[in-house]
């Protein structure tokens, strides 16, 4: 969450008692080697296995057509995904933050329950509810309706898998921030769309693009309900990710790394854009 | 415009915060409800301006039954304890905010709503400031901001709800002293909430004091402080000093010592009582004035301001007094800590029940 | 009449009913009744058939071993993200701010691109399969593979559960602790450690509850031999590879039931926790 995933650096830091030096060195170094083992190794590993056979090889792995149909189809879920889910997260703080009803609280722990299901699970209740076998699914495929096994199916899947992110983020926002302002612009005789657009965007606004880019970064990176759910048609159903497995399965190492490479940079601007959406709100904060 | 509150409940899910509250406000006044955190003063001031919805009860502004309007349209100017100014609009927006809301037909025109802007924020002393945002000001200079914004829309009535209270003690002298000029200048009907004595009395043209969901007492600040109503009312506008006793047959005993009890209270069979002294209506002297002065030791010495407080102990009473004297009166009595002097209780204020302090 | 048109207006800011029905349509399209589908599939089975399902042999032995490598990496988390949570917030050195923001990575890189990075990495001829297979150690295709990548994925969890919690803790504490003579590890263990007891929990449960659903990253270099690599998320792959839709939902519903349970203990035991602090 925003609020909790603050930046590890407190503006001052009194030295006064701290561990000794030598303890100071060793839990670092420590770390330093975890770090290397866990995280370093693995990205210079996605580097030094993409540019194996050079640079025309790799700049020809993300430019031939399947995988640029496959990055194509990533941004299209993504691009439909997002808002959806911005949208919803929007909607659900609004309820949960200036409104009081009965069953609030279980409301708020429903919307966190997509994280604790399984990706495999997300994709199977799409095809236990609209595959091809199903009551529903059969009917739909009698109007020419294919989900599973198609874009349409590859979206619902991953809306599902990103359903929380945007919500987790403002509702502990939109709590602190409480509701006097909407109040008084209500008394000012402002409308509701008026006081949403006017006074509770803008104050919400870094929370909301902070979810958005979790949202589009699992939405960009969904692997297992996709792949449930997918076919792995390639050129028409294959997403990065997938196309990235099938490269790999087919022991076609250097275009499986080159592929995903892309997908390291994607992730490593989000860890980027996070950390510095962190730091700013954090001046915001110190300023109010 | 005049407001007048009929029969107003309002219960929230373990208690009732306002119970059966009649009112009536005329045009034009300064209004305090006073009262002790918790005794429904706010809930009462949000309901007057839609932001709370009574469970009972009807709310009417100049005649018209107003208390199923939404806030909207009210016609209320609402100022809120944490000023409540939106933090991503600059000062010019927040007071223009109310005029840029309004729909089209209505909506004045960018200039007039210009030089509406800059005409109540200097009217607030805050023109300086327009480009400035939320975050920069002071407490103080936020508050008038958004006494200016709740004024750019014309309210009928002003609400505000504890407006001082989140500021330092010098700054919420000024500004009461401003907001009193201000209402002498514009005289929109305003309702302040309060649980601080002084303001009340200082502010208002009248003083409503609440407790506990229910209005004990309304009046001039005057009336409340000279006649309160009762006990609790009578301890919440200042320091007293509480002697429990008895009341019977028209004498009050205290301790050792009797009085005549008040002319309303004559008549009655023994009861317990109360009996209230202002610490600066008690008489310090030499010399004896009366059989009924008491005799006591000076314990205590304060400075406070321009009044000494002397903590003395009484013959013939279980708690000590609390008295206030002019620092002058005190120089020339020449007192000091151990002397014992005389103590003439000043107009004693004797209630019966069982108010507890 | 009357109660009727308060009951009308019962709210002062306007849109409760369109965010707050909006919200419920949403949940219900994609989680509540999609999730549904699991229990709605299993129930036909009948008890038998459905026991019968997720205790094959096959079956339990891919839950012992979700379980089991969920454990492990759990654990080991718990100690990398504490370390780190500490060095990150209590010390100060050149680049910190870049491995802080880095402790997300996880998060956001595609769990396809961590399996075949790990896979790669720990294959005979990986940079580090070379130096275990020289010991006779085999990570690929075994258990410790599978604990590995789950490290992997559960780490920023830890990391990011405790480091707020560690940021608010009063040094004073630690100082008075200090001042009446206790050593270092001692006002660790006595003073700090109870006090992140709570996020540490809180943390390693969650990496915990990742990590027995975690698929991407696991499947490259698991292996997926039946009876010895095989978890339980790929089980339900299998069976609906085999069409086995009952199956599949079967050993689904035991997971997820699992999980729910898991985090209702943990909110409840995070509800007490803020009760007895208050």
């Amino acid at each position: 969450m925003l609020k909790q995933t603050t930046q590890a650096s407190p503006p001052v830091l009194k030295k006064r008692i701290s561990d000794p030096r030598w303890v100071q060195i060793l839990l670092i170094g420590l770390m330093l080697l975890f770090f290397t083992g866990f995280i370093f190794l693995p990205l210079a590993l996605v580097f030094a296995q993409a540019f194996q056979k050079g640079w025309s090889f790799y700049l020809e792995s993300i430019r031939e057509p399947y995988a640029v149909e496959a990055i194509k189809l990533t941004l299209l879920t993504t691009a439909v995904v997002v808002p959806l889910n911005a949208v919803f997260g929007l909607s659900a703080a609004w309820a949960i933050t200036k409104f009081n009803f009965a069953g609030k609280t279980a409301l708020k722990s429903l919307l966190d329950l997509p994280f604790a299901v399984s990706p495999v699970i997300a994709g199977l209740i799409f095809v236990l509810l609209v595959g091809s076998r199903t009551p529903f699914g059969s009917w739909l495929g009698e109007h020419g309706i294919k989900i599973i096994f198609s874009t349409p199916g590859i979206i619902i899947a991953t809306l599902f898998v990103t359903f929380p992110f945007v919500a987790r983020e403002l509702i502990p926002l939109m709590e602190a921030q409480g509701r006097d302002e909407e109040e008084a612009a209500v008394t000012l005789g402002a409308r509701g769309w008026q006081i949403f657009g006017i006074i509770t965007l803008p104050n919400i606004r870094l929370g909301l693009l902070y979810g958005m880019i979790l949202c589009s970064a699992r939405s960009i990176g969904e692997f297992g309900a996709v792949s449930v759910v997918s076919g792995h048609i390639r050129g028409q159903t294959n997403t990065i990710p997938l196309h990235v497995e099938i490269l790999y399965s087919e022991y076609n190492f250097t275009a499986s790394f080159a592929v995903a490479s892309l997908l390291v940079f994607l992730a490593l601007l989000t860890v980027v854009l996070k950390s510095s959406l962190e730091k700013q709100f954090q001046n915001n904060s110190l300023e109010h | 415009m005049g407001i007048e509150l009929r029969n107003i409940t309002k219960k929230f899910a373990t208690y009732t915060a306002l119970d059966n509250i009649n009112l009536n406000i005329n045009s034009g006044e300064l209004i305090a409800l006073l009262g002790p955190s918790g005794c429904g003063k706010t809930t009462l001031l949000r309901i007057i301006a839609g932001l709370e919805l009574p469970n009972s009860g009807q709310i009417l502004l100049d005649n018209k039954d107003t208390t199923n309007l939404p806030p909207r349209k009210k016609n209320v100017g609402f100022v809120f304890q944490h000023y409540a100014l939106f933090r991503r609009l600059n000062v010019f927006e927040n007071v223009a905010f109310g005029l840029k809301v309004l729909p089209w037909r209505e909506r004045p025109s960018r200039s007039e709503i210009q030089k509406r802007v800059e005409h109540l924020l200097t009217l607030v002393q805050m023109e300086w400031a327009m480009k400035r945002y939320p975050s920069q000001l002071s407490g103080g200079q936020r508050q008038r901001v958004a006494l200016a914004r709740a004024l750019a829309v014309n309210p009928k009535v002003l609400l505000l709800d504890e407006p001082f209270s989140a500021l330092d003690a010098k700054v919420r002298q000024e500004l009461r002293r401003w907001l009193r000029k201000l209402h002498e200048e514009i005289h929109v009907t305003s309702i302040f909430v309060t649980h601080d004595q002084e303001e009340a009395l200082e502010l208002a043209d009248r003083i409503v004091v609440v407790n506990k969901g229910r209005i004990e007492q309304e009046g001039t600040p005057q009336e409340v402080y000279d006649q309160p109503a009762n006990a609790f009312v009578y301890n919440f506008l200042g320091n007293v000093n509480v002697f429990h006793g008895r009341i019977n047959k028209g004498k009050v005993t205290l301790g050792n010592h009797q009085f005549d009890a008040p002319e309303e209270l004559k008549n009655l069979e023994e009861k317990p009582s109360q009996s209230f002294v202002r610490p600066h209506e008690i008489g310090i002297s030499r010399i004896q004035s009366s059989d009924s002065d008491l005799l006591g030791t000076i314990r205590e010495v304060r400075l406070l301001g321009g009044q000494i407080g002397l903590n003395l102990e009484c013959e013939g009473l279980d708690l000590p007094i609390e008295a206030e004297i002019p620092r002058e009166h005190y120089i020339n009595l020449q007192l000091a800590r151990g002397e014992k002097v005389y103590v003439t209780l000043n107009r004693v204020k004797v209630f019966t029940g069982d108010y507890e302090i | 009449m009357m109660e009727f048109f308060q009951r009308k207006r019962r709210n002062i800011l306007p849109g409760f009913g369109l965010s707050l029905g909006y919200t419920v349509f949403y949940l219900s399209a994609i989680v509540i009744v999609p999730l549904s589908m699991v229990l709605f599939n299993t129930i036909p089975m009948g008890w038998d058939s459905f026991f019968h399902a997720v205790t094959a042999p096959r079956v339990l032995a891919s839950y012992k071993l979700s379980f089991s490598t969920a454990f492990f990496s759990a654990i080991f988390d718990a100690l990398a993200g504490l370390l780190t949570a500490w060095v990150l917030v209590r010390y100060r050195f050149p680049g910190q701010a870049f491995l802080n923001a880095l402790v997300d990575l996880p998060f956001a890189l595609p769990t396809a691109v961590a399996g075949i990075c790990f896979a790669t990495l720990y294959s005979p001829i990986g940079w580090l399969g070379q130096l275990t297979a020289q010991r006779d150690l085999h990570i690929i295709n075994t258990p410790t593979g599978i604990v590995l990548a789950l490290i992997f994925i559960g780490f920023p969890f830890v990391v990011r559960t405790i480091q707020p919690v560690l940021e608010e803790l009063e040094l004073e504490t630690e100082e008075s602790a200090h001042s009446l003579g206790a050593t270092r590890w001692q006002t660790f263990r006595k003073i700090l450690l109870p006090h992140l007891f709570p996020a540490l929990l809180t943390g390693t449960t969650l990496a915990f509850a990742r990590a027995i659903g975690e698929y991407g990253s696991v499947i490259f270099i698991a292996g997926n031999l039946p009876m010895k690599t095989e978890i339980a998320p790929l089980m339900i792959m299998t069976k609906l590879d085999q069409f086995d839709y009952a199956g599949a939902s079967a050993v689904a519903l035991v997971l997820l039931l699992i999980s729910f349970t898991m985090l209702l203990v943990l909110n409840a035991v995070q509800e007490w926790q803020q009760k007895e602090y208050r």
